[in-house]
């Protein structure tokens, strides 16, 4: 099998698997699965900013929340359909991904970091200033009717699973397509050396502003469907722990791997859940099997497969 | 095949002997085998989401002893439908993305009954969406207007303690009467300040006095000295709703802004719950009135139902724990835990439960719920639940702290704090 072919046919198998497990998973399951699909969403659009250009942001937050917001405020303010608030959040998460890249973008390294974080920080707090429309630390709950998408009530949990399956398949393909592209090659030849890239007659401006409206577009579309398919739009989706998941998710998984985010969001998921119920100190398992993981597989789940048998590995 | 039975002794002598045998067998079993008789031996079970973790973790800890204590005492009298009652406790982080996974957990992996026990006002609206897609009971103990205020559903139900609305309006008679008239408020600038600072404001204006100026107090902010010298000189009482670790901060530095001659202060017991008032800093609210949900301190009057329920979670008579007296409770909230699962009692008992199956009913039983007279069972105060709002009220008390401990000076009645509904749950479907 060709090396396209072999890419092709992992991404899919595991787009297939997802979709044979939604008439499979035992009900309590059925929901992890479609809320790990979504949040694998945020963290792919993280992992094109940090895995791919090398962009170690500590504000991705900020876009989630840009995406649930920009979708729930419409939606439960005027009333608008699913389908417009969802494209409503797309863009207000690209809006915010533009305005936030070209002024951080001014920076790198541990600046950019810090930059990204207050940024992020801001975003929070004008959530709570505009408590009036925002209902502060306390969010909206949307009701049903806002939540039907072409007929379809997304809090069924069939429907759910299926929406949350096809926003997952979009953003997997559009990774797996977008790296192999010359953009993207442009993306991981900043990420190993900028300078060079430079050299070679890249923007590096352009290409790292363009990653980061992409990654902030992508953390959107994720915020605005997870406040569709669960029902709530809350500031704590906007808080600074919210920036730490992602990159916890795709160091895990393995980043600058198309399929590490999902491995490291489901892994984090399922290793937080099943320590709980073994004991209260659920966060000493989590966080021994964290360090362990970093020791033994550096490079993430997905990276260390890369690295041990299969280097073809997108 | 079947097996053949030995017809008992029919002798005076033997017909005892097996009953005194029955009897100690009876007394030796462990707990679940003596609800044999019920229909179901199978415990009914009741998932109680904890903050254990997170901003919520004191508070957690304390609902958390609350829930076991009427529990054990439920178990004693013969546990909910002749069924022992089993505790499955979820943290929720204080997130409400854990909670409705948490929400989740309870209805599918554990099979729980119901959903209950949850506090903070963002977990609640993060969680019931989910509780209502599954069709889950959820008994909130949060004091959020959220319930009433229509934002949930019907699966929603707020049974064990008032909410904040009720509170707040209740004591604005107190404060126009006994205080001031003119009143400057000091609140956190996020959802739970904005509902005190609309609420009272209001009820303020109702009651002839004014509220001059709001000062809202970002919630990162650390220091609070900027803030007082834009409180107004006419002010004559202080009202104040701070939350969190900088409570103690915020105090220290009112008391050193105002030195001996300050106006009358009014604050809500939220700003110093599981704090010990002999904390170093605190002396300036020395002479200073709360609002207290339920008094922390054992009062000269106090009630056999507040003794008994002091007693049996282990609450000395300064309101900490009997094993630790610098383990101060949350007196002022937790009672909503041991008055909720006795509601949960009382609901399903009503509603015959026997499984999921008759969670509607449950609900249904509820909602008819009206008086709930003072007793071991409700020992916070006579209360009446409104099955439309899914909201109950109850008595509020004002304290003064002097001397080191708070003693009630007022208690706002219940009619004090009803206001007109704002929703019907009971017109909206299952």
């Amino acid at each position: 099998m060709t090396g396209r072919g072999r890419e092709i046919a992992l991404h899919g198998g595991l787009v297939a698997l997802l979709a044979v497990l939604a008439f499979v998973l035992p009900a309590y399951h059925h929901g992890n699965v479609a809320r790990v699909m979504v949040l694998a969403v945020y963290a792919m659009g993280y992992n094109l900013a940090f895995g791919y250009t090398g962009l170690l942001s500590l504000g991705h937050a900020m876009f989630f929340a840009a995406g649930m917001y920009g979708m729930g405020l419409p939606a439960y303010h005027l009333g608008l359909g699913a389908g417009l608030s969802f494209v409503a959040g797309l863009a207000a998460a690209a809006g915010l991904a533009l305005a936030v890249g070209v002024l951080a973008l001014r920076t790198a390294g541990v600046a950019f970091m810090i930059v990204t974080l207050m940024f992020s920080q801001a975003a929070y707090l004008t959530i709570l200033l505009f408590g009036t429309y925002t209902r502060g630390d306390e969010g909206l709950v949307l009701t049903r009717a806002s939540r039907v998408l072409a007929g379809v009530d997304l809090s069924d949990p069939m429907a759910r699973y299926v929406a949350a399956l096809g926003l997952f398949a979009v953003a997997l393909f559009f990774t797996l397509w977008l790296v192999r592209q010359p953009e993207g090659r442009v993306l991981v030849a900043i990420r190993e050396n900028e300078e060079r890239a430079e050299l070679l007659g890249y923007n590096v401006f352009r290409h790292k502003l363009a990653a980061i409206v992409l990654s902030g577009t992508m953390s959107g579309a994720a915020g605005a469907a997870y406040g569709l398919l669960f029902g709530y739009v809350g500031a704590s989706f906007a808080e600074v722990q919210y920036s730490i998941f992602p990159l916890l998710w795709v160091l895990l998984g393995g980043a600058g791997t198309v399929i590490g985010p999902f491995l490291g969001t489901l892994f984090m998921f399922y290793l937080i859940d099943l320590s709980a119920d073994i004991t209260s100190a659920y966060m000493l398992i989590a966080g021994l099997a964290l360090v362990l993981l970093t020791l033994f597989a550096p490079q993430g789940l997905g990276g260390e497969i890369r690295r041990r048998w299969a280097g073809w590995l997108p | 095949m079947s097996e053949s039975f030995k017809p008992a002794d029919p002798a005076r002598r033997g017909a005892l002997k097996t009953l005194a045998g029955a009897a100690a067998g009876a007394a030796s079993l462990p707990l679940w085998a003596r609800y044999a008789g019920a229909q179901s031996a199978e415990p009914i079970r009741i998932g109680f989401q904890m903050h254990a973790t997170g901003i919520g973790a004191a508070y957690g800890r304390w609902y958390d002893r609350t829930t076991r204590a009427a529990t054990s005492l439920i178990n004693e009298a013969g546990g909910i439908n002749g069924r022992p009652v089993e505790i499955v406790t979820e943290d929720d982080g204080t997130d409400p993305k854990r909670g409705a996974e948490v929400v989740e957990k309870f209805a599918n992996q554990h099979n729980c009954d119901v959903g209950y026990g949850t506090l903070f006002s963002h977990v609640v609206m993060g969680s019931a969406p989910r509780a209502g897609e599954l069709k889950m009971p959820y008994f909130v103990v949060s004091e959020g207007h959220h319930v009433a205020s229509g934002a949930l559903n019907r699966w929603t139900v707020q049974p064990g303690i008032c909410d904040v609305k009720s509170q707040v309006l209740a004591m604005a008679p107190f404060v126009s009467q006994t205080l001031g008239k003119k009143v400057t408020m000091i609140f956190p600038d996020y959802a739970f300040g904005h509902d005190h600072r609309d609420f009272f404001s209001e009820a303020m204006a109702a009651n002839g006095g004014e509220v001059i100026a709001k000062l809202a107090i970002p919630p990162t902010e650390t220091s609070f000295t900027k803030y007082f010298p834009k409180i107004p000189r006419e002010t004559e009482v202080i009202y104040h709703v701070m939350v969190g670790p900088a409570v103690l901060t915020f105090v220290k530095e009112m008391g050193e802004f105002f030195g001996p001659s300050r106006p009358e202060i009014f604050g809500f017991i939220d700003s110093l719950e599981a704090v010990d008032l002999s904390s170093p800093g605190l002396e300036f609210l020395e002479g200073t009135y709360f609002w207290e949900g339920m008094p922390r301190y054992a009062q000269p009057d106090q009630t056999p139902y507040d003794a008994h329920y002091r007693a049996a979670v282990g609450v000395d008579e300064t309101g900490a724990s009997v094993n630790d007296p610098k383990d101060v409770s949350t007196y002022a909230h937790m009672f909503g835990c041991w008055e909720t699962l006795y509601v949960i009692k009382a609901g399903m008992e009503a509603a015959g439960y026997q499984g999921p199956a008759d969670r509607q009913k449950l609900i249904e039983a509820v909602e008819a719920m009206t008086d709930m007279p003072h007793s071991n069972e409700h020992p916070q105060g006579a209360k009446r639940f409104n099955g439309k709002t899914h909201q109950v009220f109850g008595p509020q008390y004002i304290s003064k702290l002097e001397g080191g401990r708070l003693d009630v000076i007022h208690t706002a009645s219940l009619e004090e704090t009803f206001y007109p509904d704002e929703v019907d749950y009971t017109a909206r479907s299952f």
